[in-house]
């Protein structure tokens, strides 16, 4: 299948299509309708999506699947996955399903509502196997407007607010990432990403306006693009839109972002900051482990005051992007191991924590912590459910939450034991939080008389979860699935960065003589 | 003067002549009855005109004495003025009818005006320059206060008209500086006297106050004053027109001055475009901010979009001047979608204008909401639409020639206005409840609007060969 990557990427826009052209949304029985045609749409691209990866070869560390098309402006429309992106396709195909259902009682302008999420499911997963810069970006950005809309139409009370800051926040840190990448092209004179891999952009010392700045062109850039994916992760301090954005969105909503949009962020860091600048990076990396060891302490912090759960659950994501962040600039194996499997896990748990607060919040339409109480009652398997979650979210072994912060621990801890001590504390308040958080929702007598009647899951609030628990208890138990296939990768990028800043040290004449065998293998 | 001078000139010629034709017959018929009829006839001929020259062999060539140019820039520019025109032309007979205002004197005027226009993009010389543009300025003065009896149009054509007159007055001011100190009107015989890629100081001074007159006709920062006022108080159509054909004229002009003139000293003039770009990027993205009728909005956003397209001049280069094309191209495409729609927006059969008219538009008319959003998001530069490709080719170009910080400042403006556009996509889809505009008629105007969303969105496939022409032109520009 020559064409299967475009076919991934572009069934859900054609299922939006047909349901822009044809769908309607008069009565429940057409709301239905769109609602199952997306469910469908979403389906297939996910079975589609499974022969991507049964077929996908680990051991290859360059890109597969790769599509080129001449495109305009002299650019190239390039699709193509390796070790890195391919998890990213999968985990969104897998978890868009999951988030139509979610959407399933959703009255309200159900056709648009369908239509956006499966737009927004074809820029997710563009962003993934894109190896153009600028069909890069064009994803990357255009992923704003179905959010805007989703925040903007379907959220809650402050939900304008909301969807201006997502927007212009994340929009800020882009075009400055557009500059960089403009810069980009006209330095190497493609915007082909992987014969960017492989060029070396200057890190010579430059001065801008009379400072003098170490690493050159590679530090601009890299603060360029950094600009652009620390909004995206969220990294603190630029993480404020975070929480407004969650509370304020739709479940289905707060799934998608917390789950998949997050994780460009990290996936950009990886495809672009650190192979394509190793030396700003190296330079750059202690700043960038010092902000992720407090985004650590500090979100988990905030969160235990929350007293909104959904802000709860994205204060720990920032928490838990910040694993992430340290684990990719501790820029070893474990590292960049320990940052794709955290962002995978976390994409099946933070959106699972989501979905756990949206069941609560239908039925009783309210996220106050202290609304709830005892629902153990009445609610056991809801409790159940919610108990894995939260321990996984803890990181309690046997759970994939545990996976992602061992190996990323253990990648900073070789890098840098003081920032490895202080997110080590941030783990303790996380596990405080998290039970915290269970035991006065879930345990203790239930008082409030509004919650007598309250009624456990459904058939299709189990149906929901069943896959998100599957995965995370197997990644608990078998990681190597993750680390299988994306290690040849990882380690060719750790080969790539070591060998650049290798030779950089060196003399000139070297810089020849090893620029091939710093080339990972094709 | 001889035939081939003229038939190098046909366009032009033809279009004088079906201007002269058309007034006669409005004239000796009296009265408004012709009106419609000159009015669609006026966009036959447009469309035929710019059919004729887009089929023409790429090639130059000179006429009355070098006065004249014919070349591939030209024809490009030529093309996307007459099918601006056209449009605006289009989409404007419904709502002038609604007001009383269809007079035959309208697309006599705008033909007048797309004359002069014509006239600007192929000038080789000072004088042809300076005719083509008084042209099309007096065309567009009376135009502006079209709406005679009322007191806003009034104003706005006599804010229009002194402030022109006083930017005429700079333009030929420096026109003749530039006469003096280069001992020629012609731009071959003035970049010939350029050496070393530096101008005489007098020339430089000839040059700065010709900016300056033509920033005005750009409405670019600091001479951008009028733009807001003539845009809300002049008639909608009118204002589309405005917005549209007149910009890319006076933009095509700037590029054939600098390019041709003064071409080889992109170093002396490169500051000063950077300074007008840059600060209409800011000015008119942060200006906007606080408006909240559609035409003034439109009158900051084109500020903030001319500010884009000098980017691309800026550069000096031939990617520049393709840029700038491909700007200017993408530009006239959105801005007439927005004013199409604009002229739809009434309610109780009355014109209104304000942006909170638009509150839960979706709910109303959903395709027209979707395809306003469409527009917005792509005049707020926002991937995939055509906007985003238009500010990627000119930031390109930019920071190809090394005006890295100029782009940055740029971008950092296309976010502040991003906050604009949003707020009217807020304002359709999740704004306040509100009595909903009129749905009935001008469908010229919604199929406009929806071809013009549909270009926008399309556009990200191949963009419909502009780019390719775009090129062409700006080879010939700049070899």
């Amino acid at each position: 299948m020559l064409n299967l990557l475009s076919i991934i990427t572009f069934t859900p826009a054609a299922a939006a299509l047909i349901l822009a052209v044809l769908g309607r949304d008069k009565d429940a029985a057409e709301r239905r309708n769109a609602k199952v045609l997306a469910l469908v749409a979403t389906s297939a691209t996910f079975l589609i999506s499974l022969i991507l990866l049964v077929d996908f070869d680990p051991a290859n560390t360059g890109f597969q699947y790769v599509e080129e098309r001449p495109w305009i402006m002299g650019l190239t429309y390039k699709l193509g996955v390796d070790g890195i992106s391919v998890l990213f396709v999968m985990l969104t195909t897998f978890l868009m399903p999951i988030t139509i259902l979610a959407c399933w009682h959703v009255e309200h302008r159900v056709k648009e509502y369908m239509i956006a999420f499966l737009l927004l499911e074809t820029l997710m997963i563009g962003v993934f196997v894109a190896l153009d810069l600028v069909l890069f970006y064009l994803f990357f950005e255009a992923g704003l407007i179905p959010m805007f809309l989703i925040i903007g139409i379907w959220g809650g009370k402050q939900r304008i607010y909301a969807a201006f800051k997502f927007f212009l926040y994340t929009f800020f840190g882009s075009v400055l990432m557009l500059v960089a990448m403009i810069a980009m092209f006209m330095d190497a004179g493609t915007t082909d990403i992987p014969t960017l891999l492989q060029h070396e952009f200057s890190a010579g010392p430059i001065s801008l306006l009379g400072w003098q700045i170490a690493g050159g062109a590679q530090t601009l850039m890299f603060l360029a693009f950094f600009a652009s994916f620390a909004v995206k992760m969220p990294m603190w301090p630029v993480h404020t839109w975070l929480p407004d954005a969650h509370v304020q969105a739709p479940t289905a909503g707060s799934v998608v972002l917390a789950a998949v949009l997050l994780k460009m962020g990290g996936y950009g860091f990886l495809r672009f900051s650190l192979p394509m600048f190793p030396v700003a990076s190296d330079l750059l990396a202690p700043l960038v482990l010092w902000m992720s060891a407090i985004a650590i302490v500090y979100a988990s912090l905030v969160a235990l005051v929350q007293e909104d759960m959904k802000k709860l659950v994205a204060y720990s994501s920032v928490a838990h992007m910040g694993f992430v962040t340290m684990g990719i600039f501790a820029a070893n194996q474990q590292g960049l191991d320990g940052a794709i499997f955290q962002m995978i896990s976390h994409g099946f748990i933070s959106g699972a924590l989501f979905l756990a607060v949206g069941v609560i919040y239908d039925r009783m339409h309210t996220r106050e912590i202290e609304a709830f109480g005892g629902l153990v009652n009445r609610m056991p398997v809801y409790a159940a459910v919610f108990m894995l979650f939260t321990m996984a979210n803890v990181g309690l072994p046997g759970t994939s939450g545990f996976v992602g912060e061992f190996l990323t621990f253990m990648a900073v801890f070789q890098v840098n034991t003081w920032v490895a001590v202080v997110a080590a504390t941030g783990v303790v308040f996380s596990a405080g939080y998290a039970l915290w958080l269970y035991r006065r929702v879930v345990f203790g007598q239930m008082v409030k008389e509004s919650l007598k009647g309250i009624a456990d899951m459904d058939a299709r609030e189990k149906l929901m979860f069943a896959p998100l628990i599957g995965m995370t208890l197997l990644l608990g138990v078998y990681p190597s699935l993750v680390t299988d296939l994306i290690g040849p990768s990882t380690e060719a990028l750790v080969t790539h960065y070591n060998a650049a800043l290798g030779i950089e040290a060196a003399s000139a004449p070297v810089t020849h003589a090893a620029a091939p065998a710093a080339a990972p293998s094709h | 003067m001889n035939s081939v001078d003229l038939s190098i000139a046909l366009p032009e010629v033809l279009l004088s002549l079906w201007a002269m034709v058309a007034l006669m017959a409005g004239a000796y018929f009296g009265k408004d009855g012709l009106a419609r009829t000159l009015t669609w006839a006026t966009i036959a001929v447009f469309l035929l005109l710019a059919v004729m020259i887009g089929v023409l062999e790429p090639q130059t060539r000179s006429a009355f004495g070098g006065l004249f140019v014919d070349d591939p820039f030209a024809r490009f520019a030529k093309v996307a003025i007459l099918l601006a025109g056209a449009a605006v032309l289009v989409i404007g007979v419904d709502y002038l009818e609604r007001a009383g205002m269809m007079k035959f004197e309208y697309p006599i005027l705008v033909a007048l005006a797309t004359v002069g226009m014509m006239v600007m993009v192929s000038a080789a010389d000072l004088l042809t320059l300076y005719m083509g543009l008084e042209l099309q300025s007096l065309a567009l003065y009376v135009l502006a206060a079209f709406r005679r009896d009322s007191l806003k149009a009034t104003e706005a054509g006599l804010k229009y008209f002194v402030l022109g007159a006083l930017a005429s007055g700079l333009l030929l001011y420096g026109a003749s500086l530039v006469y003096g100190y280069a001992g020629t009107t012609r731009f071959e015989g003035i970049v010939s006297t350029i050496h070393d890629g530096h101008m005489s100081v007098g020339l430089l001074m000839g040059l700065a106050f010709m900016l300056a007159g033509l920033a005005f006709k750009v409405s670019s920062v600091p001479f951008h004053m009028w733009t807001p006022d003539v845009y809300e108080g002049a008639p909608t159509p009118v204002t589309a027109f405005f917005a549209t054909a007149p910009k890319v004229a006076a933009m095509a002009l700037l590029a054939r001055l600098l390019h041709d003139g003064f071409g080889t000293a992109p170093g002396d003039w490169g500051q000063i475009l950077a300074f007008l770009a840059g600060a209409s990027m800011v000015v008119g993205a942060v200006g906007a901010l606080s408006q909240r009728n559609l035409k003034r909005l439109m009158a900051y956003s084109s500020i903030s979009h001319m500010g884009f397209a000098l980017l691309g001049l800026t550069a000096g280069t031939q990617a520049g001047v393709q840029a700038t094309l491909v700007y200017m191209a993408i530009y006239v495409a959105m801005s007439v979608g927005v004013f199409a729609f604009v002229l739809t927006m009434r309610r109780d059969g009355r014109p209104v204008a304000q942006i909170d008219d638009l509150n839960m538009l979706s709910a109303s008319q959903p395709v027209q909401a979707y395809v306003l959003a469409i527009l917005m998001f792509s005049l707020a530069g926002v991937p995939p639409m055509l906007g985003f490709w238009a500010k990627f080719t000119v930031l390109a170009a930019a920071i190809g020639a090394g005006w890295v910080v100029l782009s940055v400042i740029g971008v950092i403006a296309s976010v502040i206005g991003a906050f604009y556009y949003l707020r009217v996509v807020y304002l359709i889809f999740f704004g306040s409840e509100a009595t909903p505009l009129d749905q009935d008629g001008a469908p010229a105007q919604r199929w406009m609007a929806i071809g013009a969303a549909a270009v926008t969105l399309l556009g990200m496939i191949n963009l419909f060969g502009v780019e390719g022409a775009a090129a062409i032109a700006a080879q010939a520009l700049v070899p």
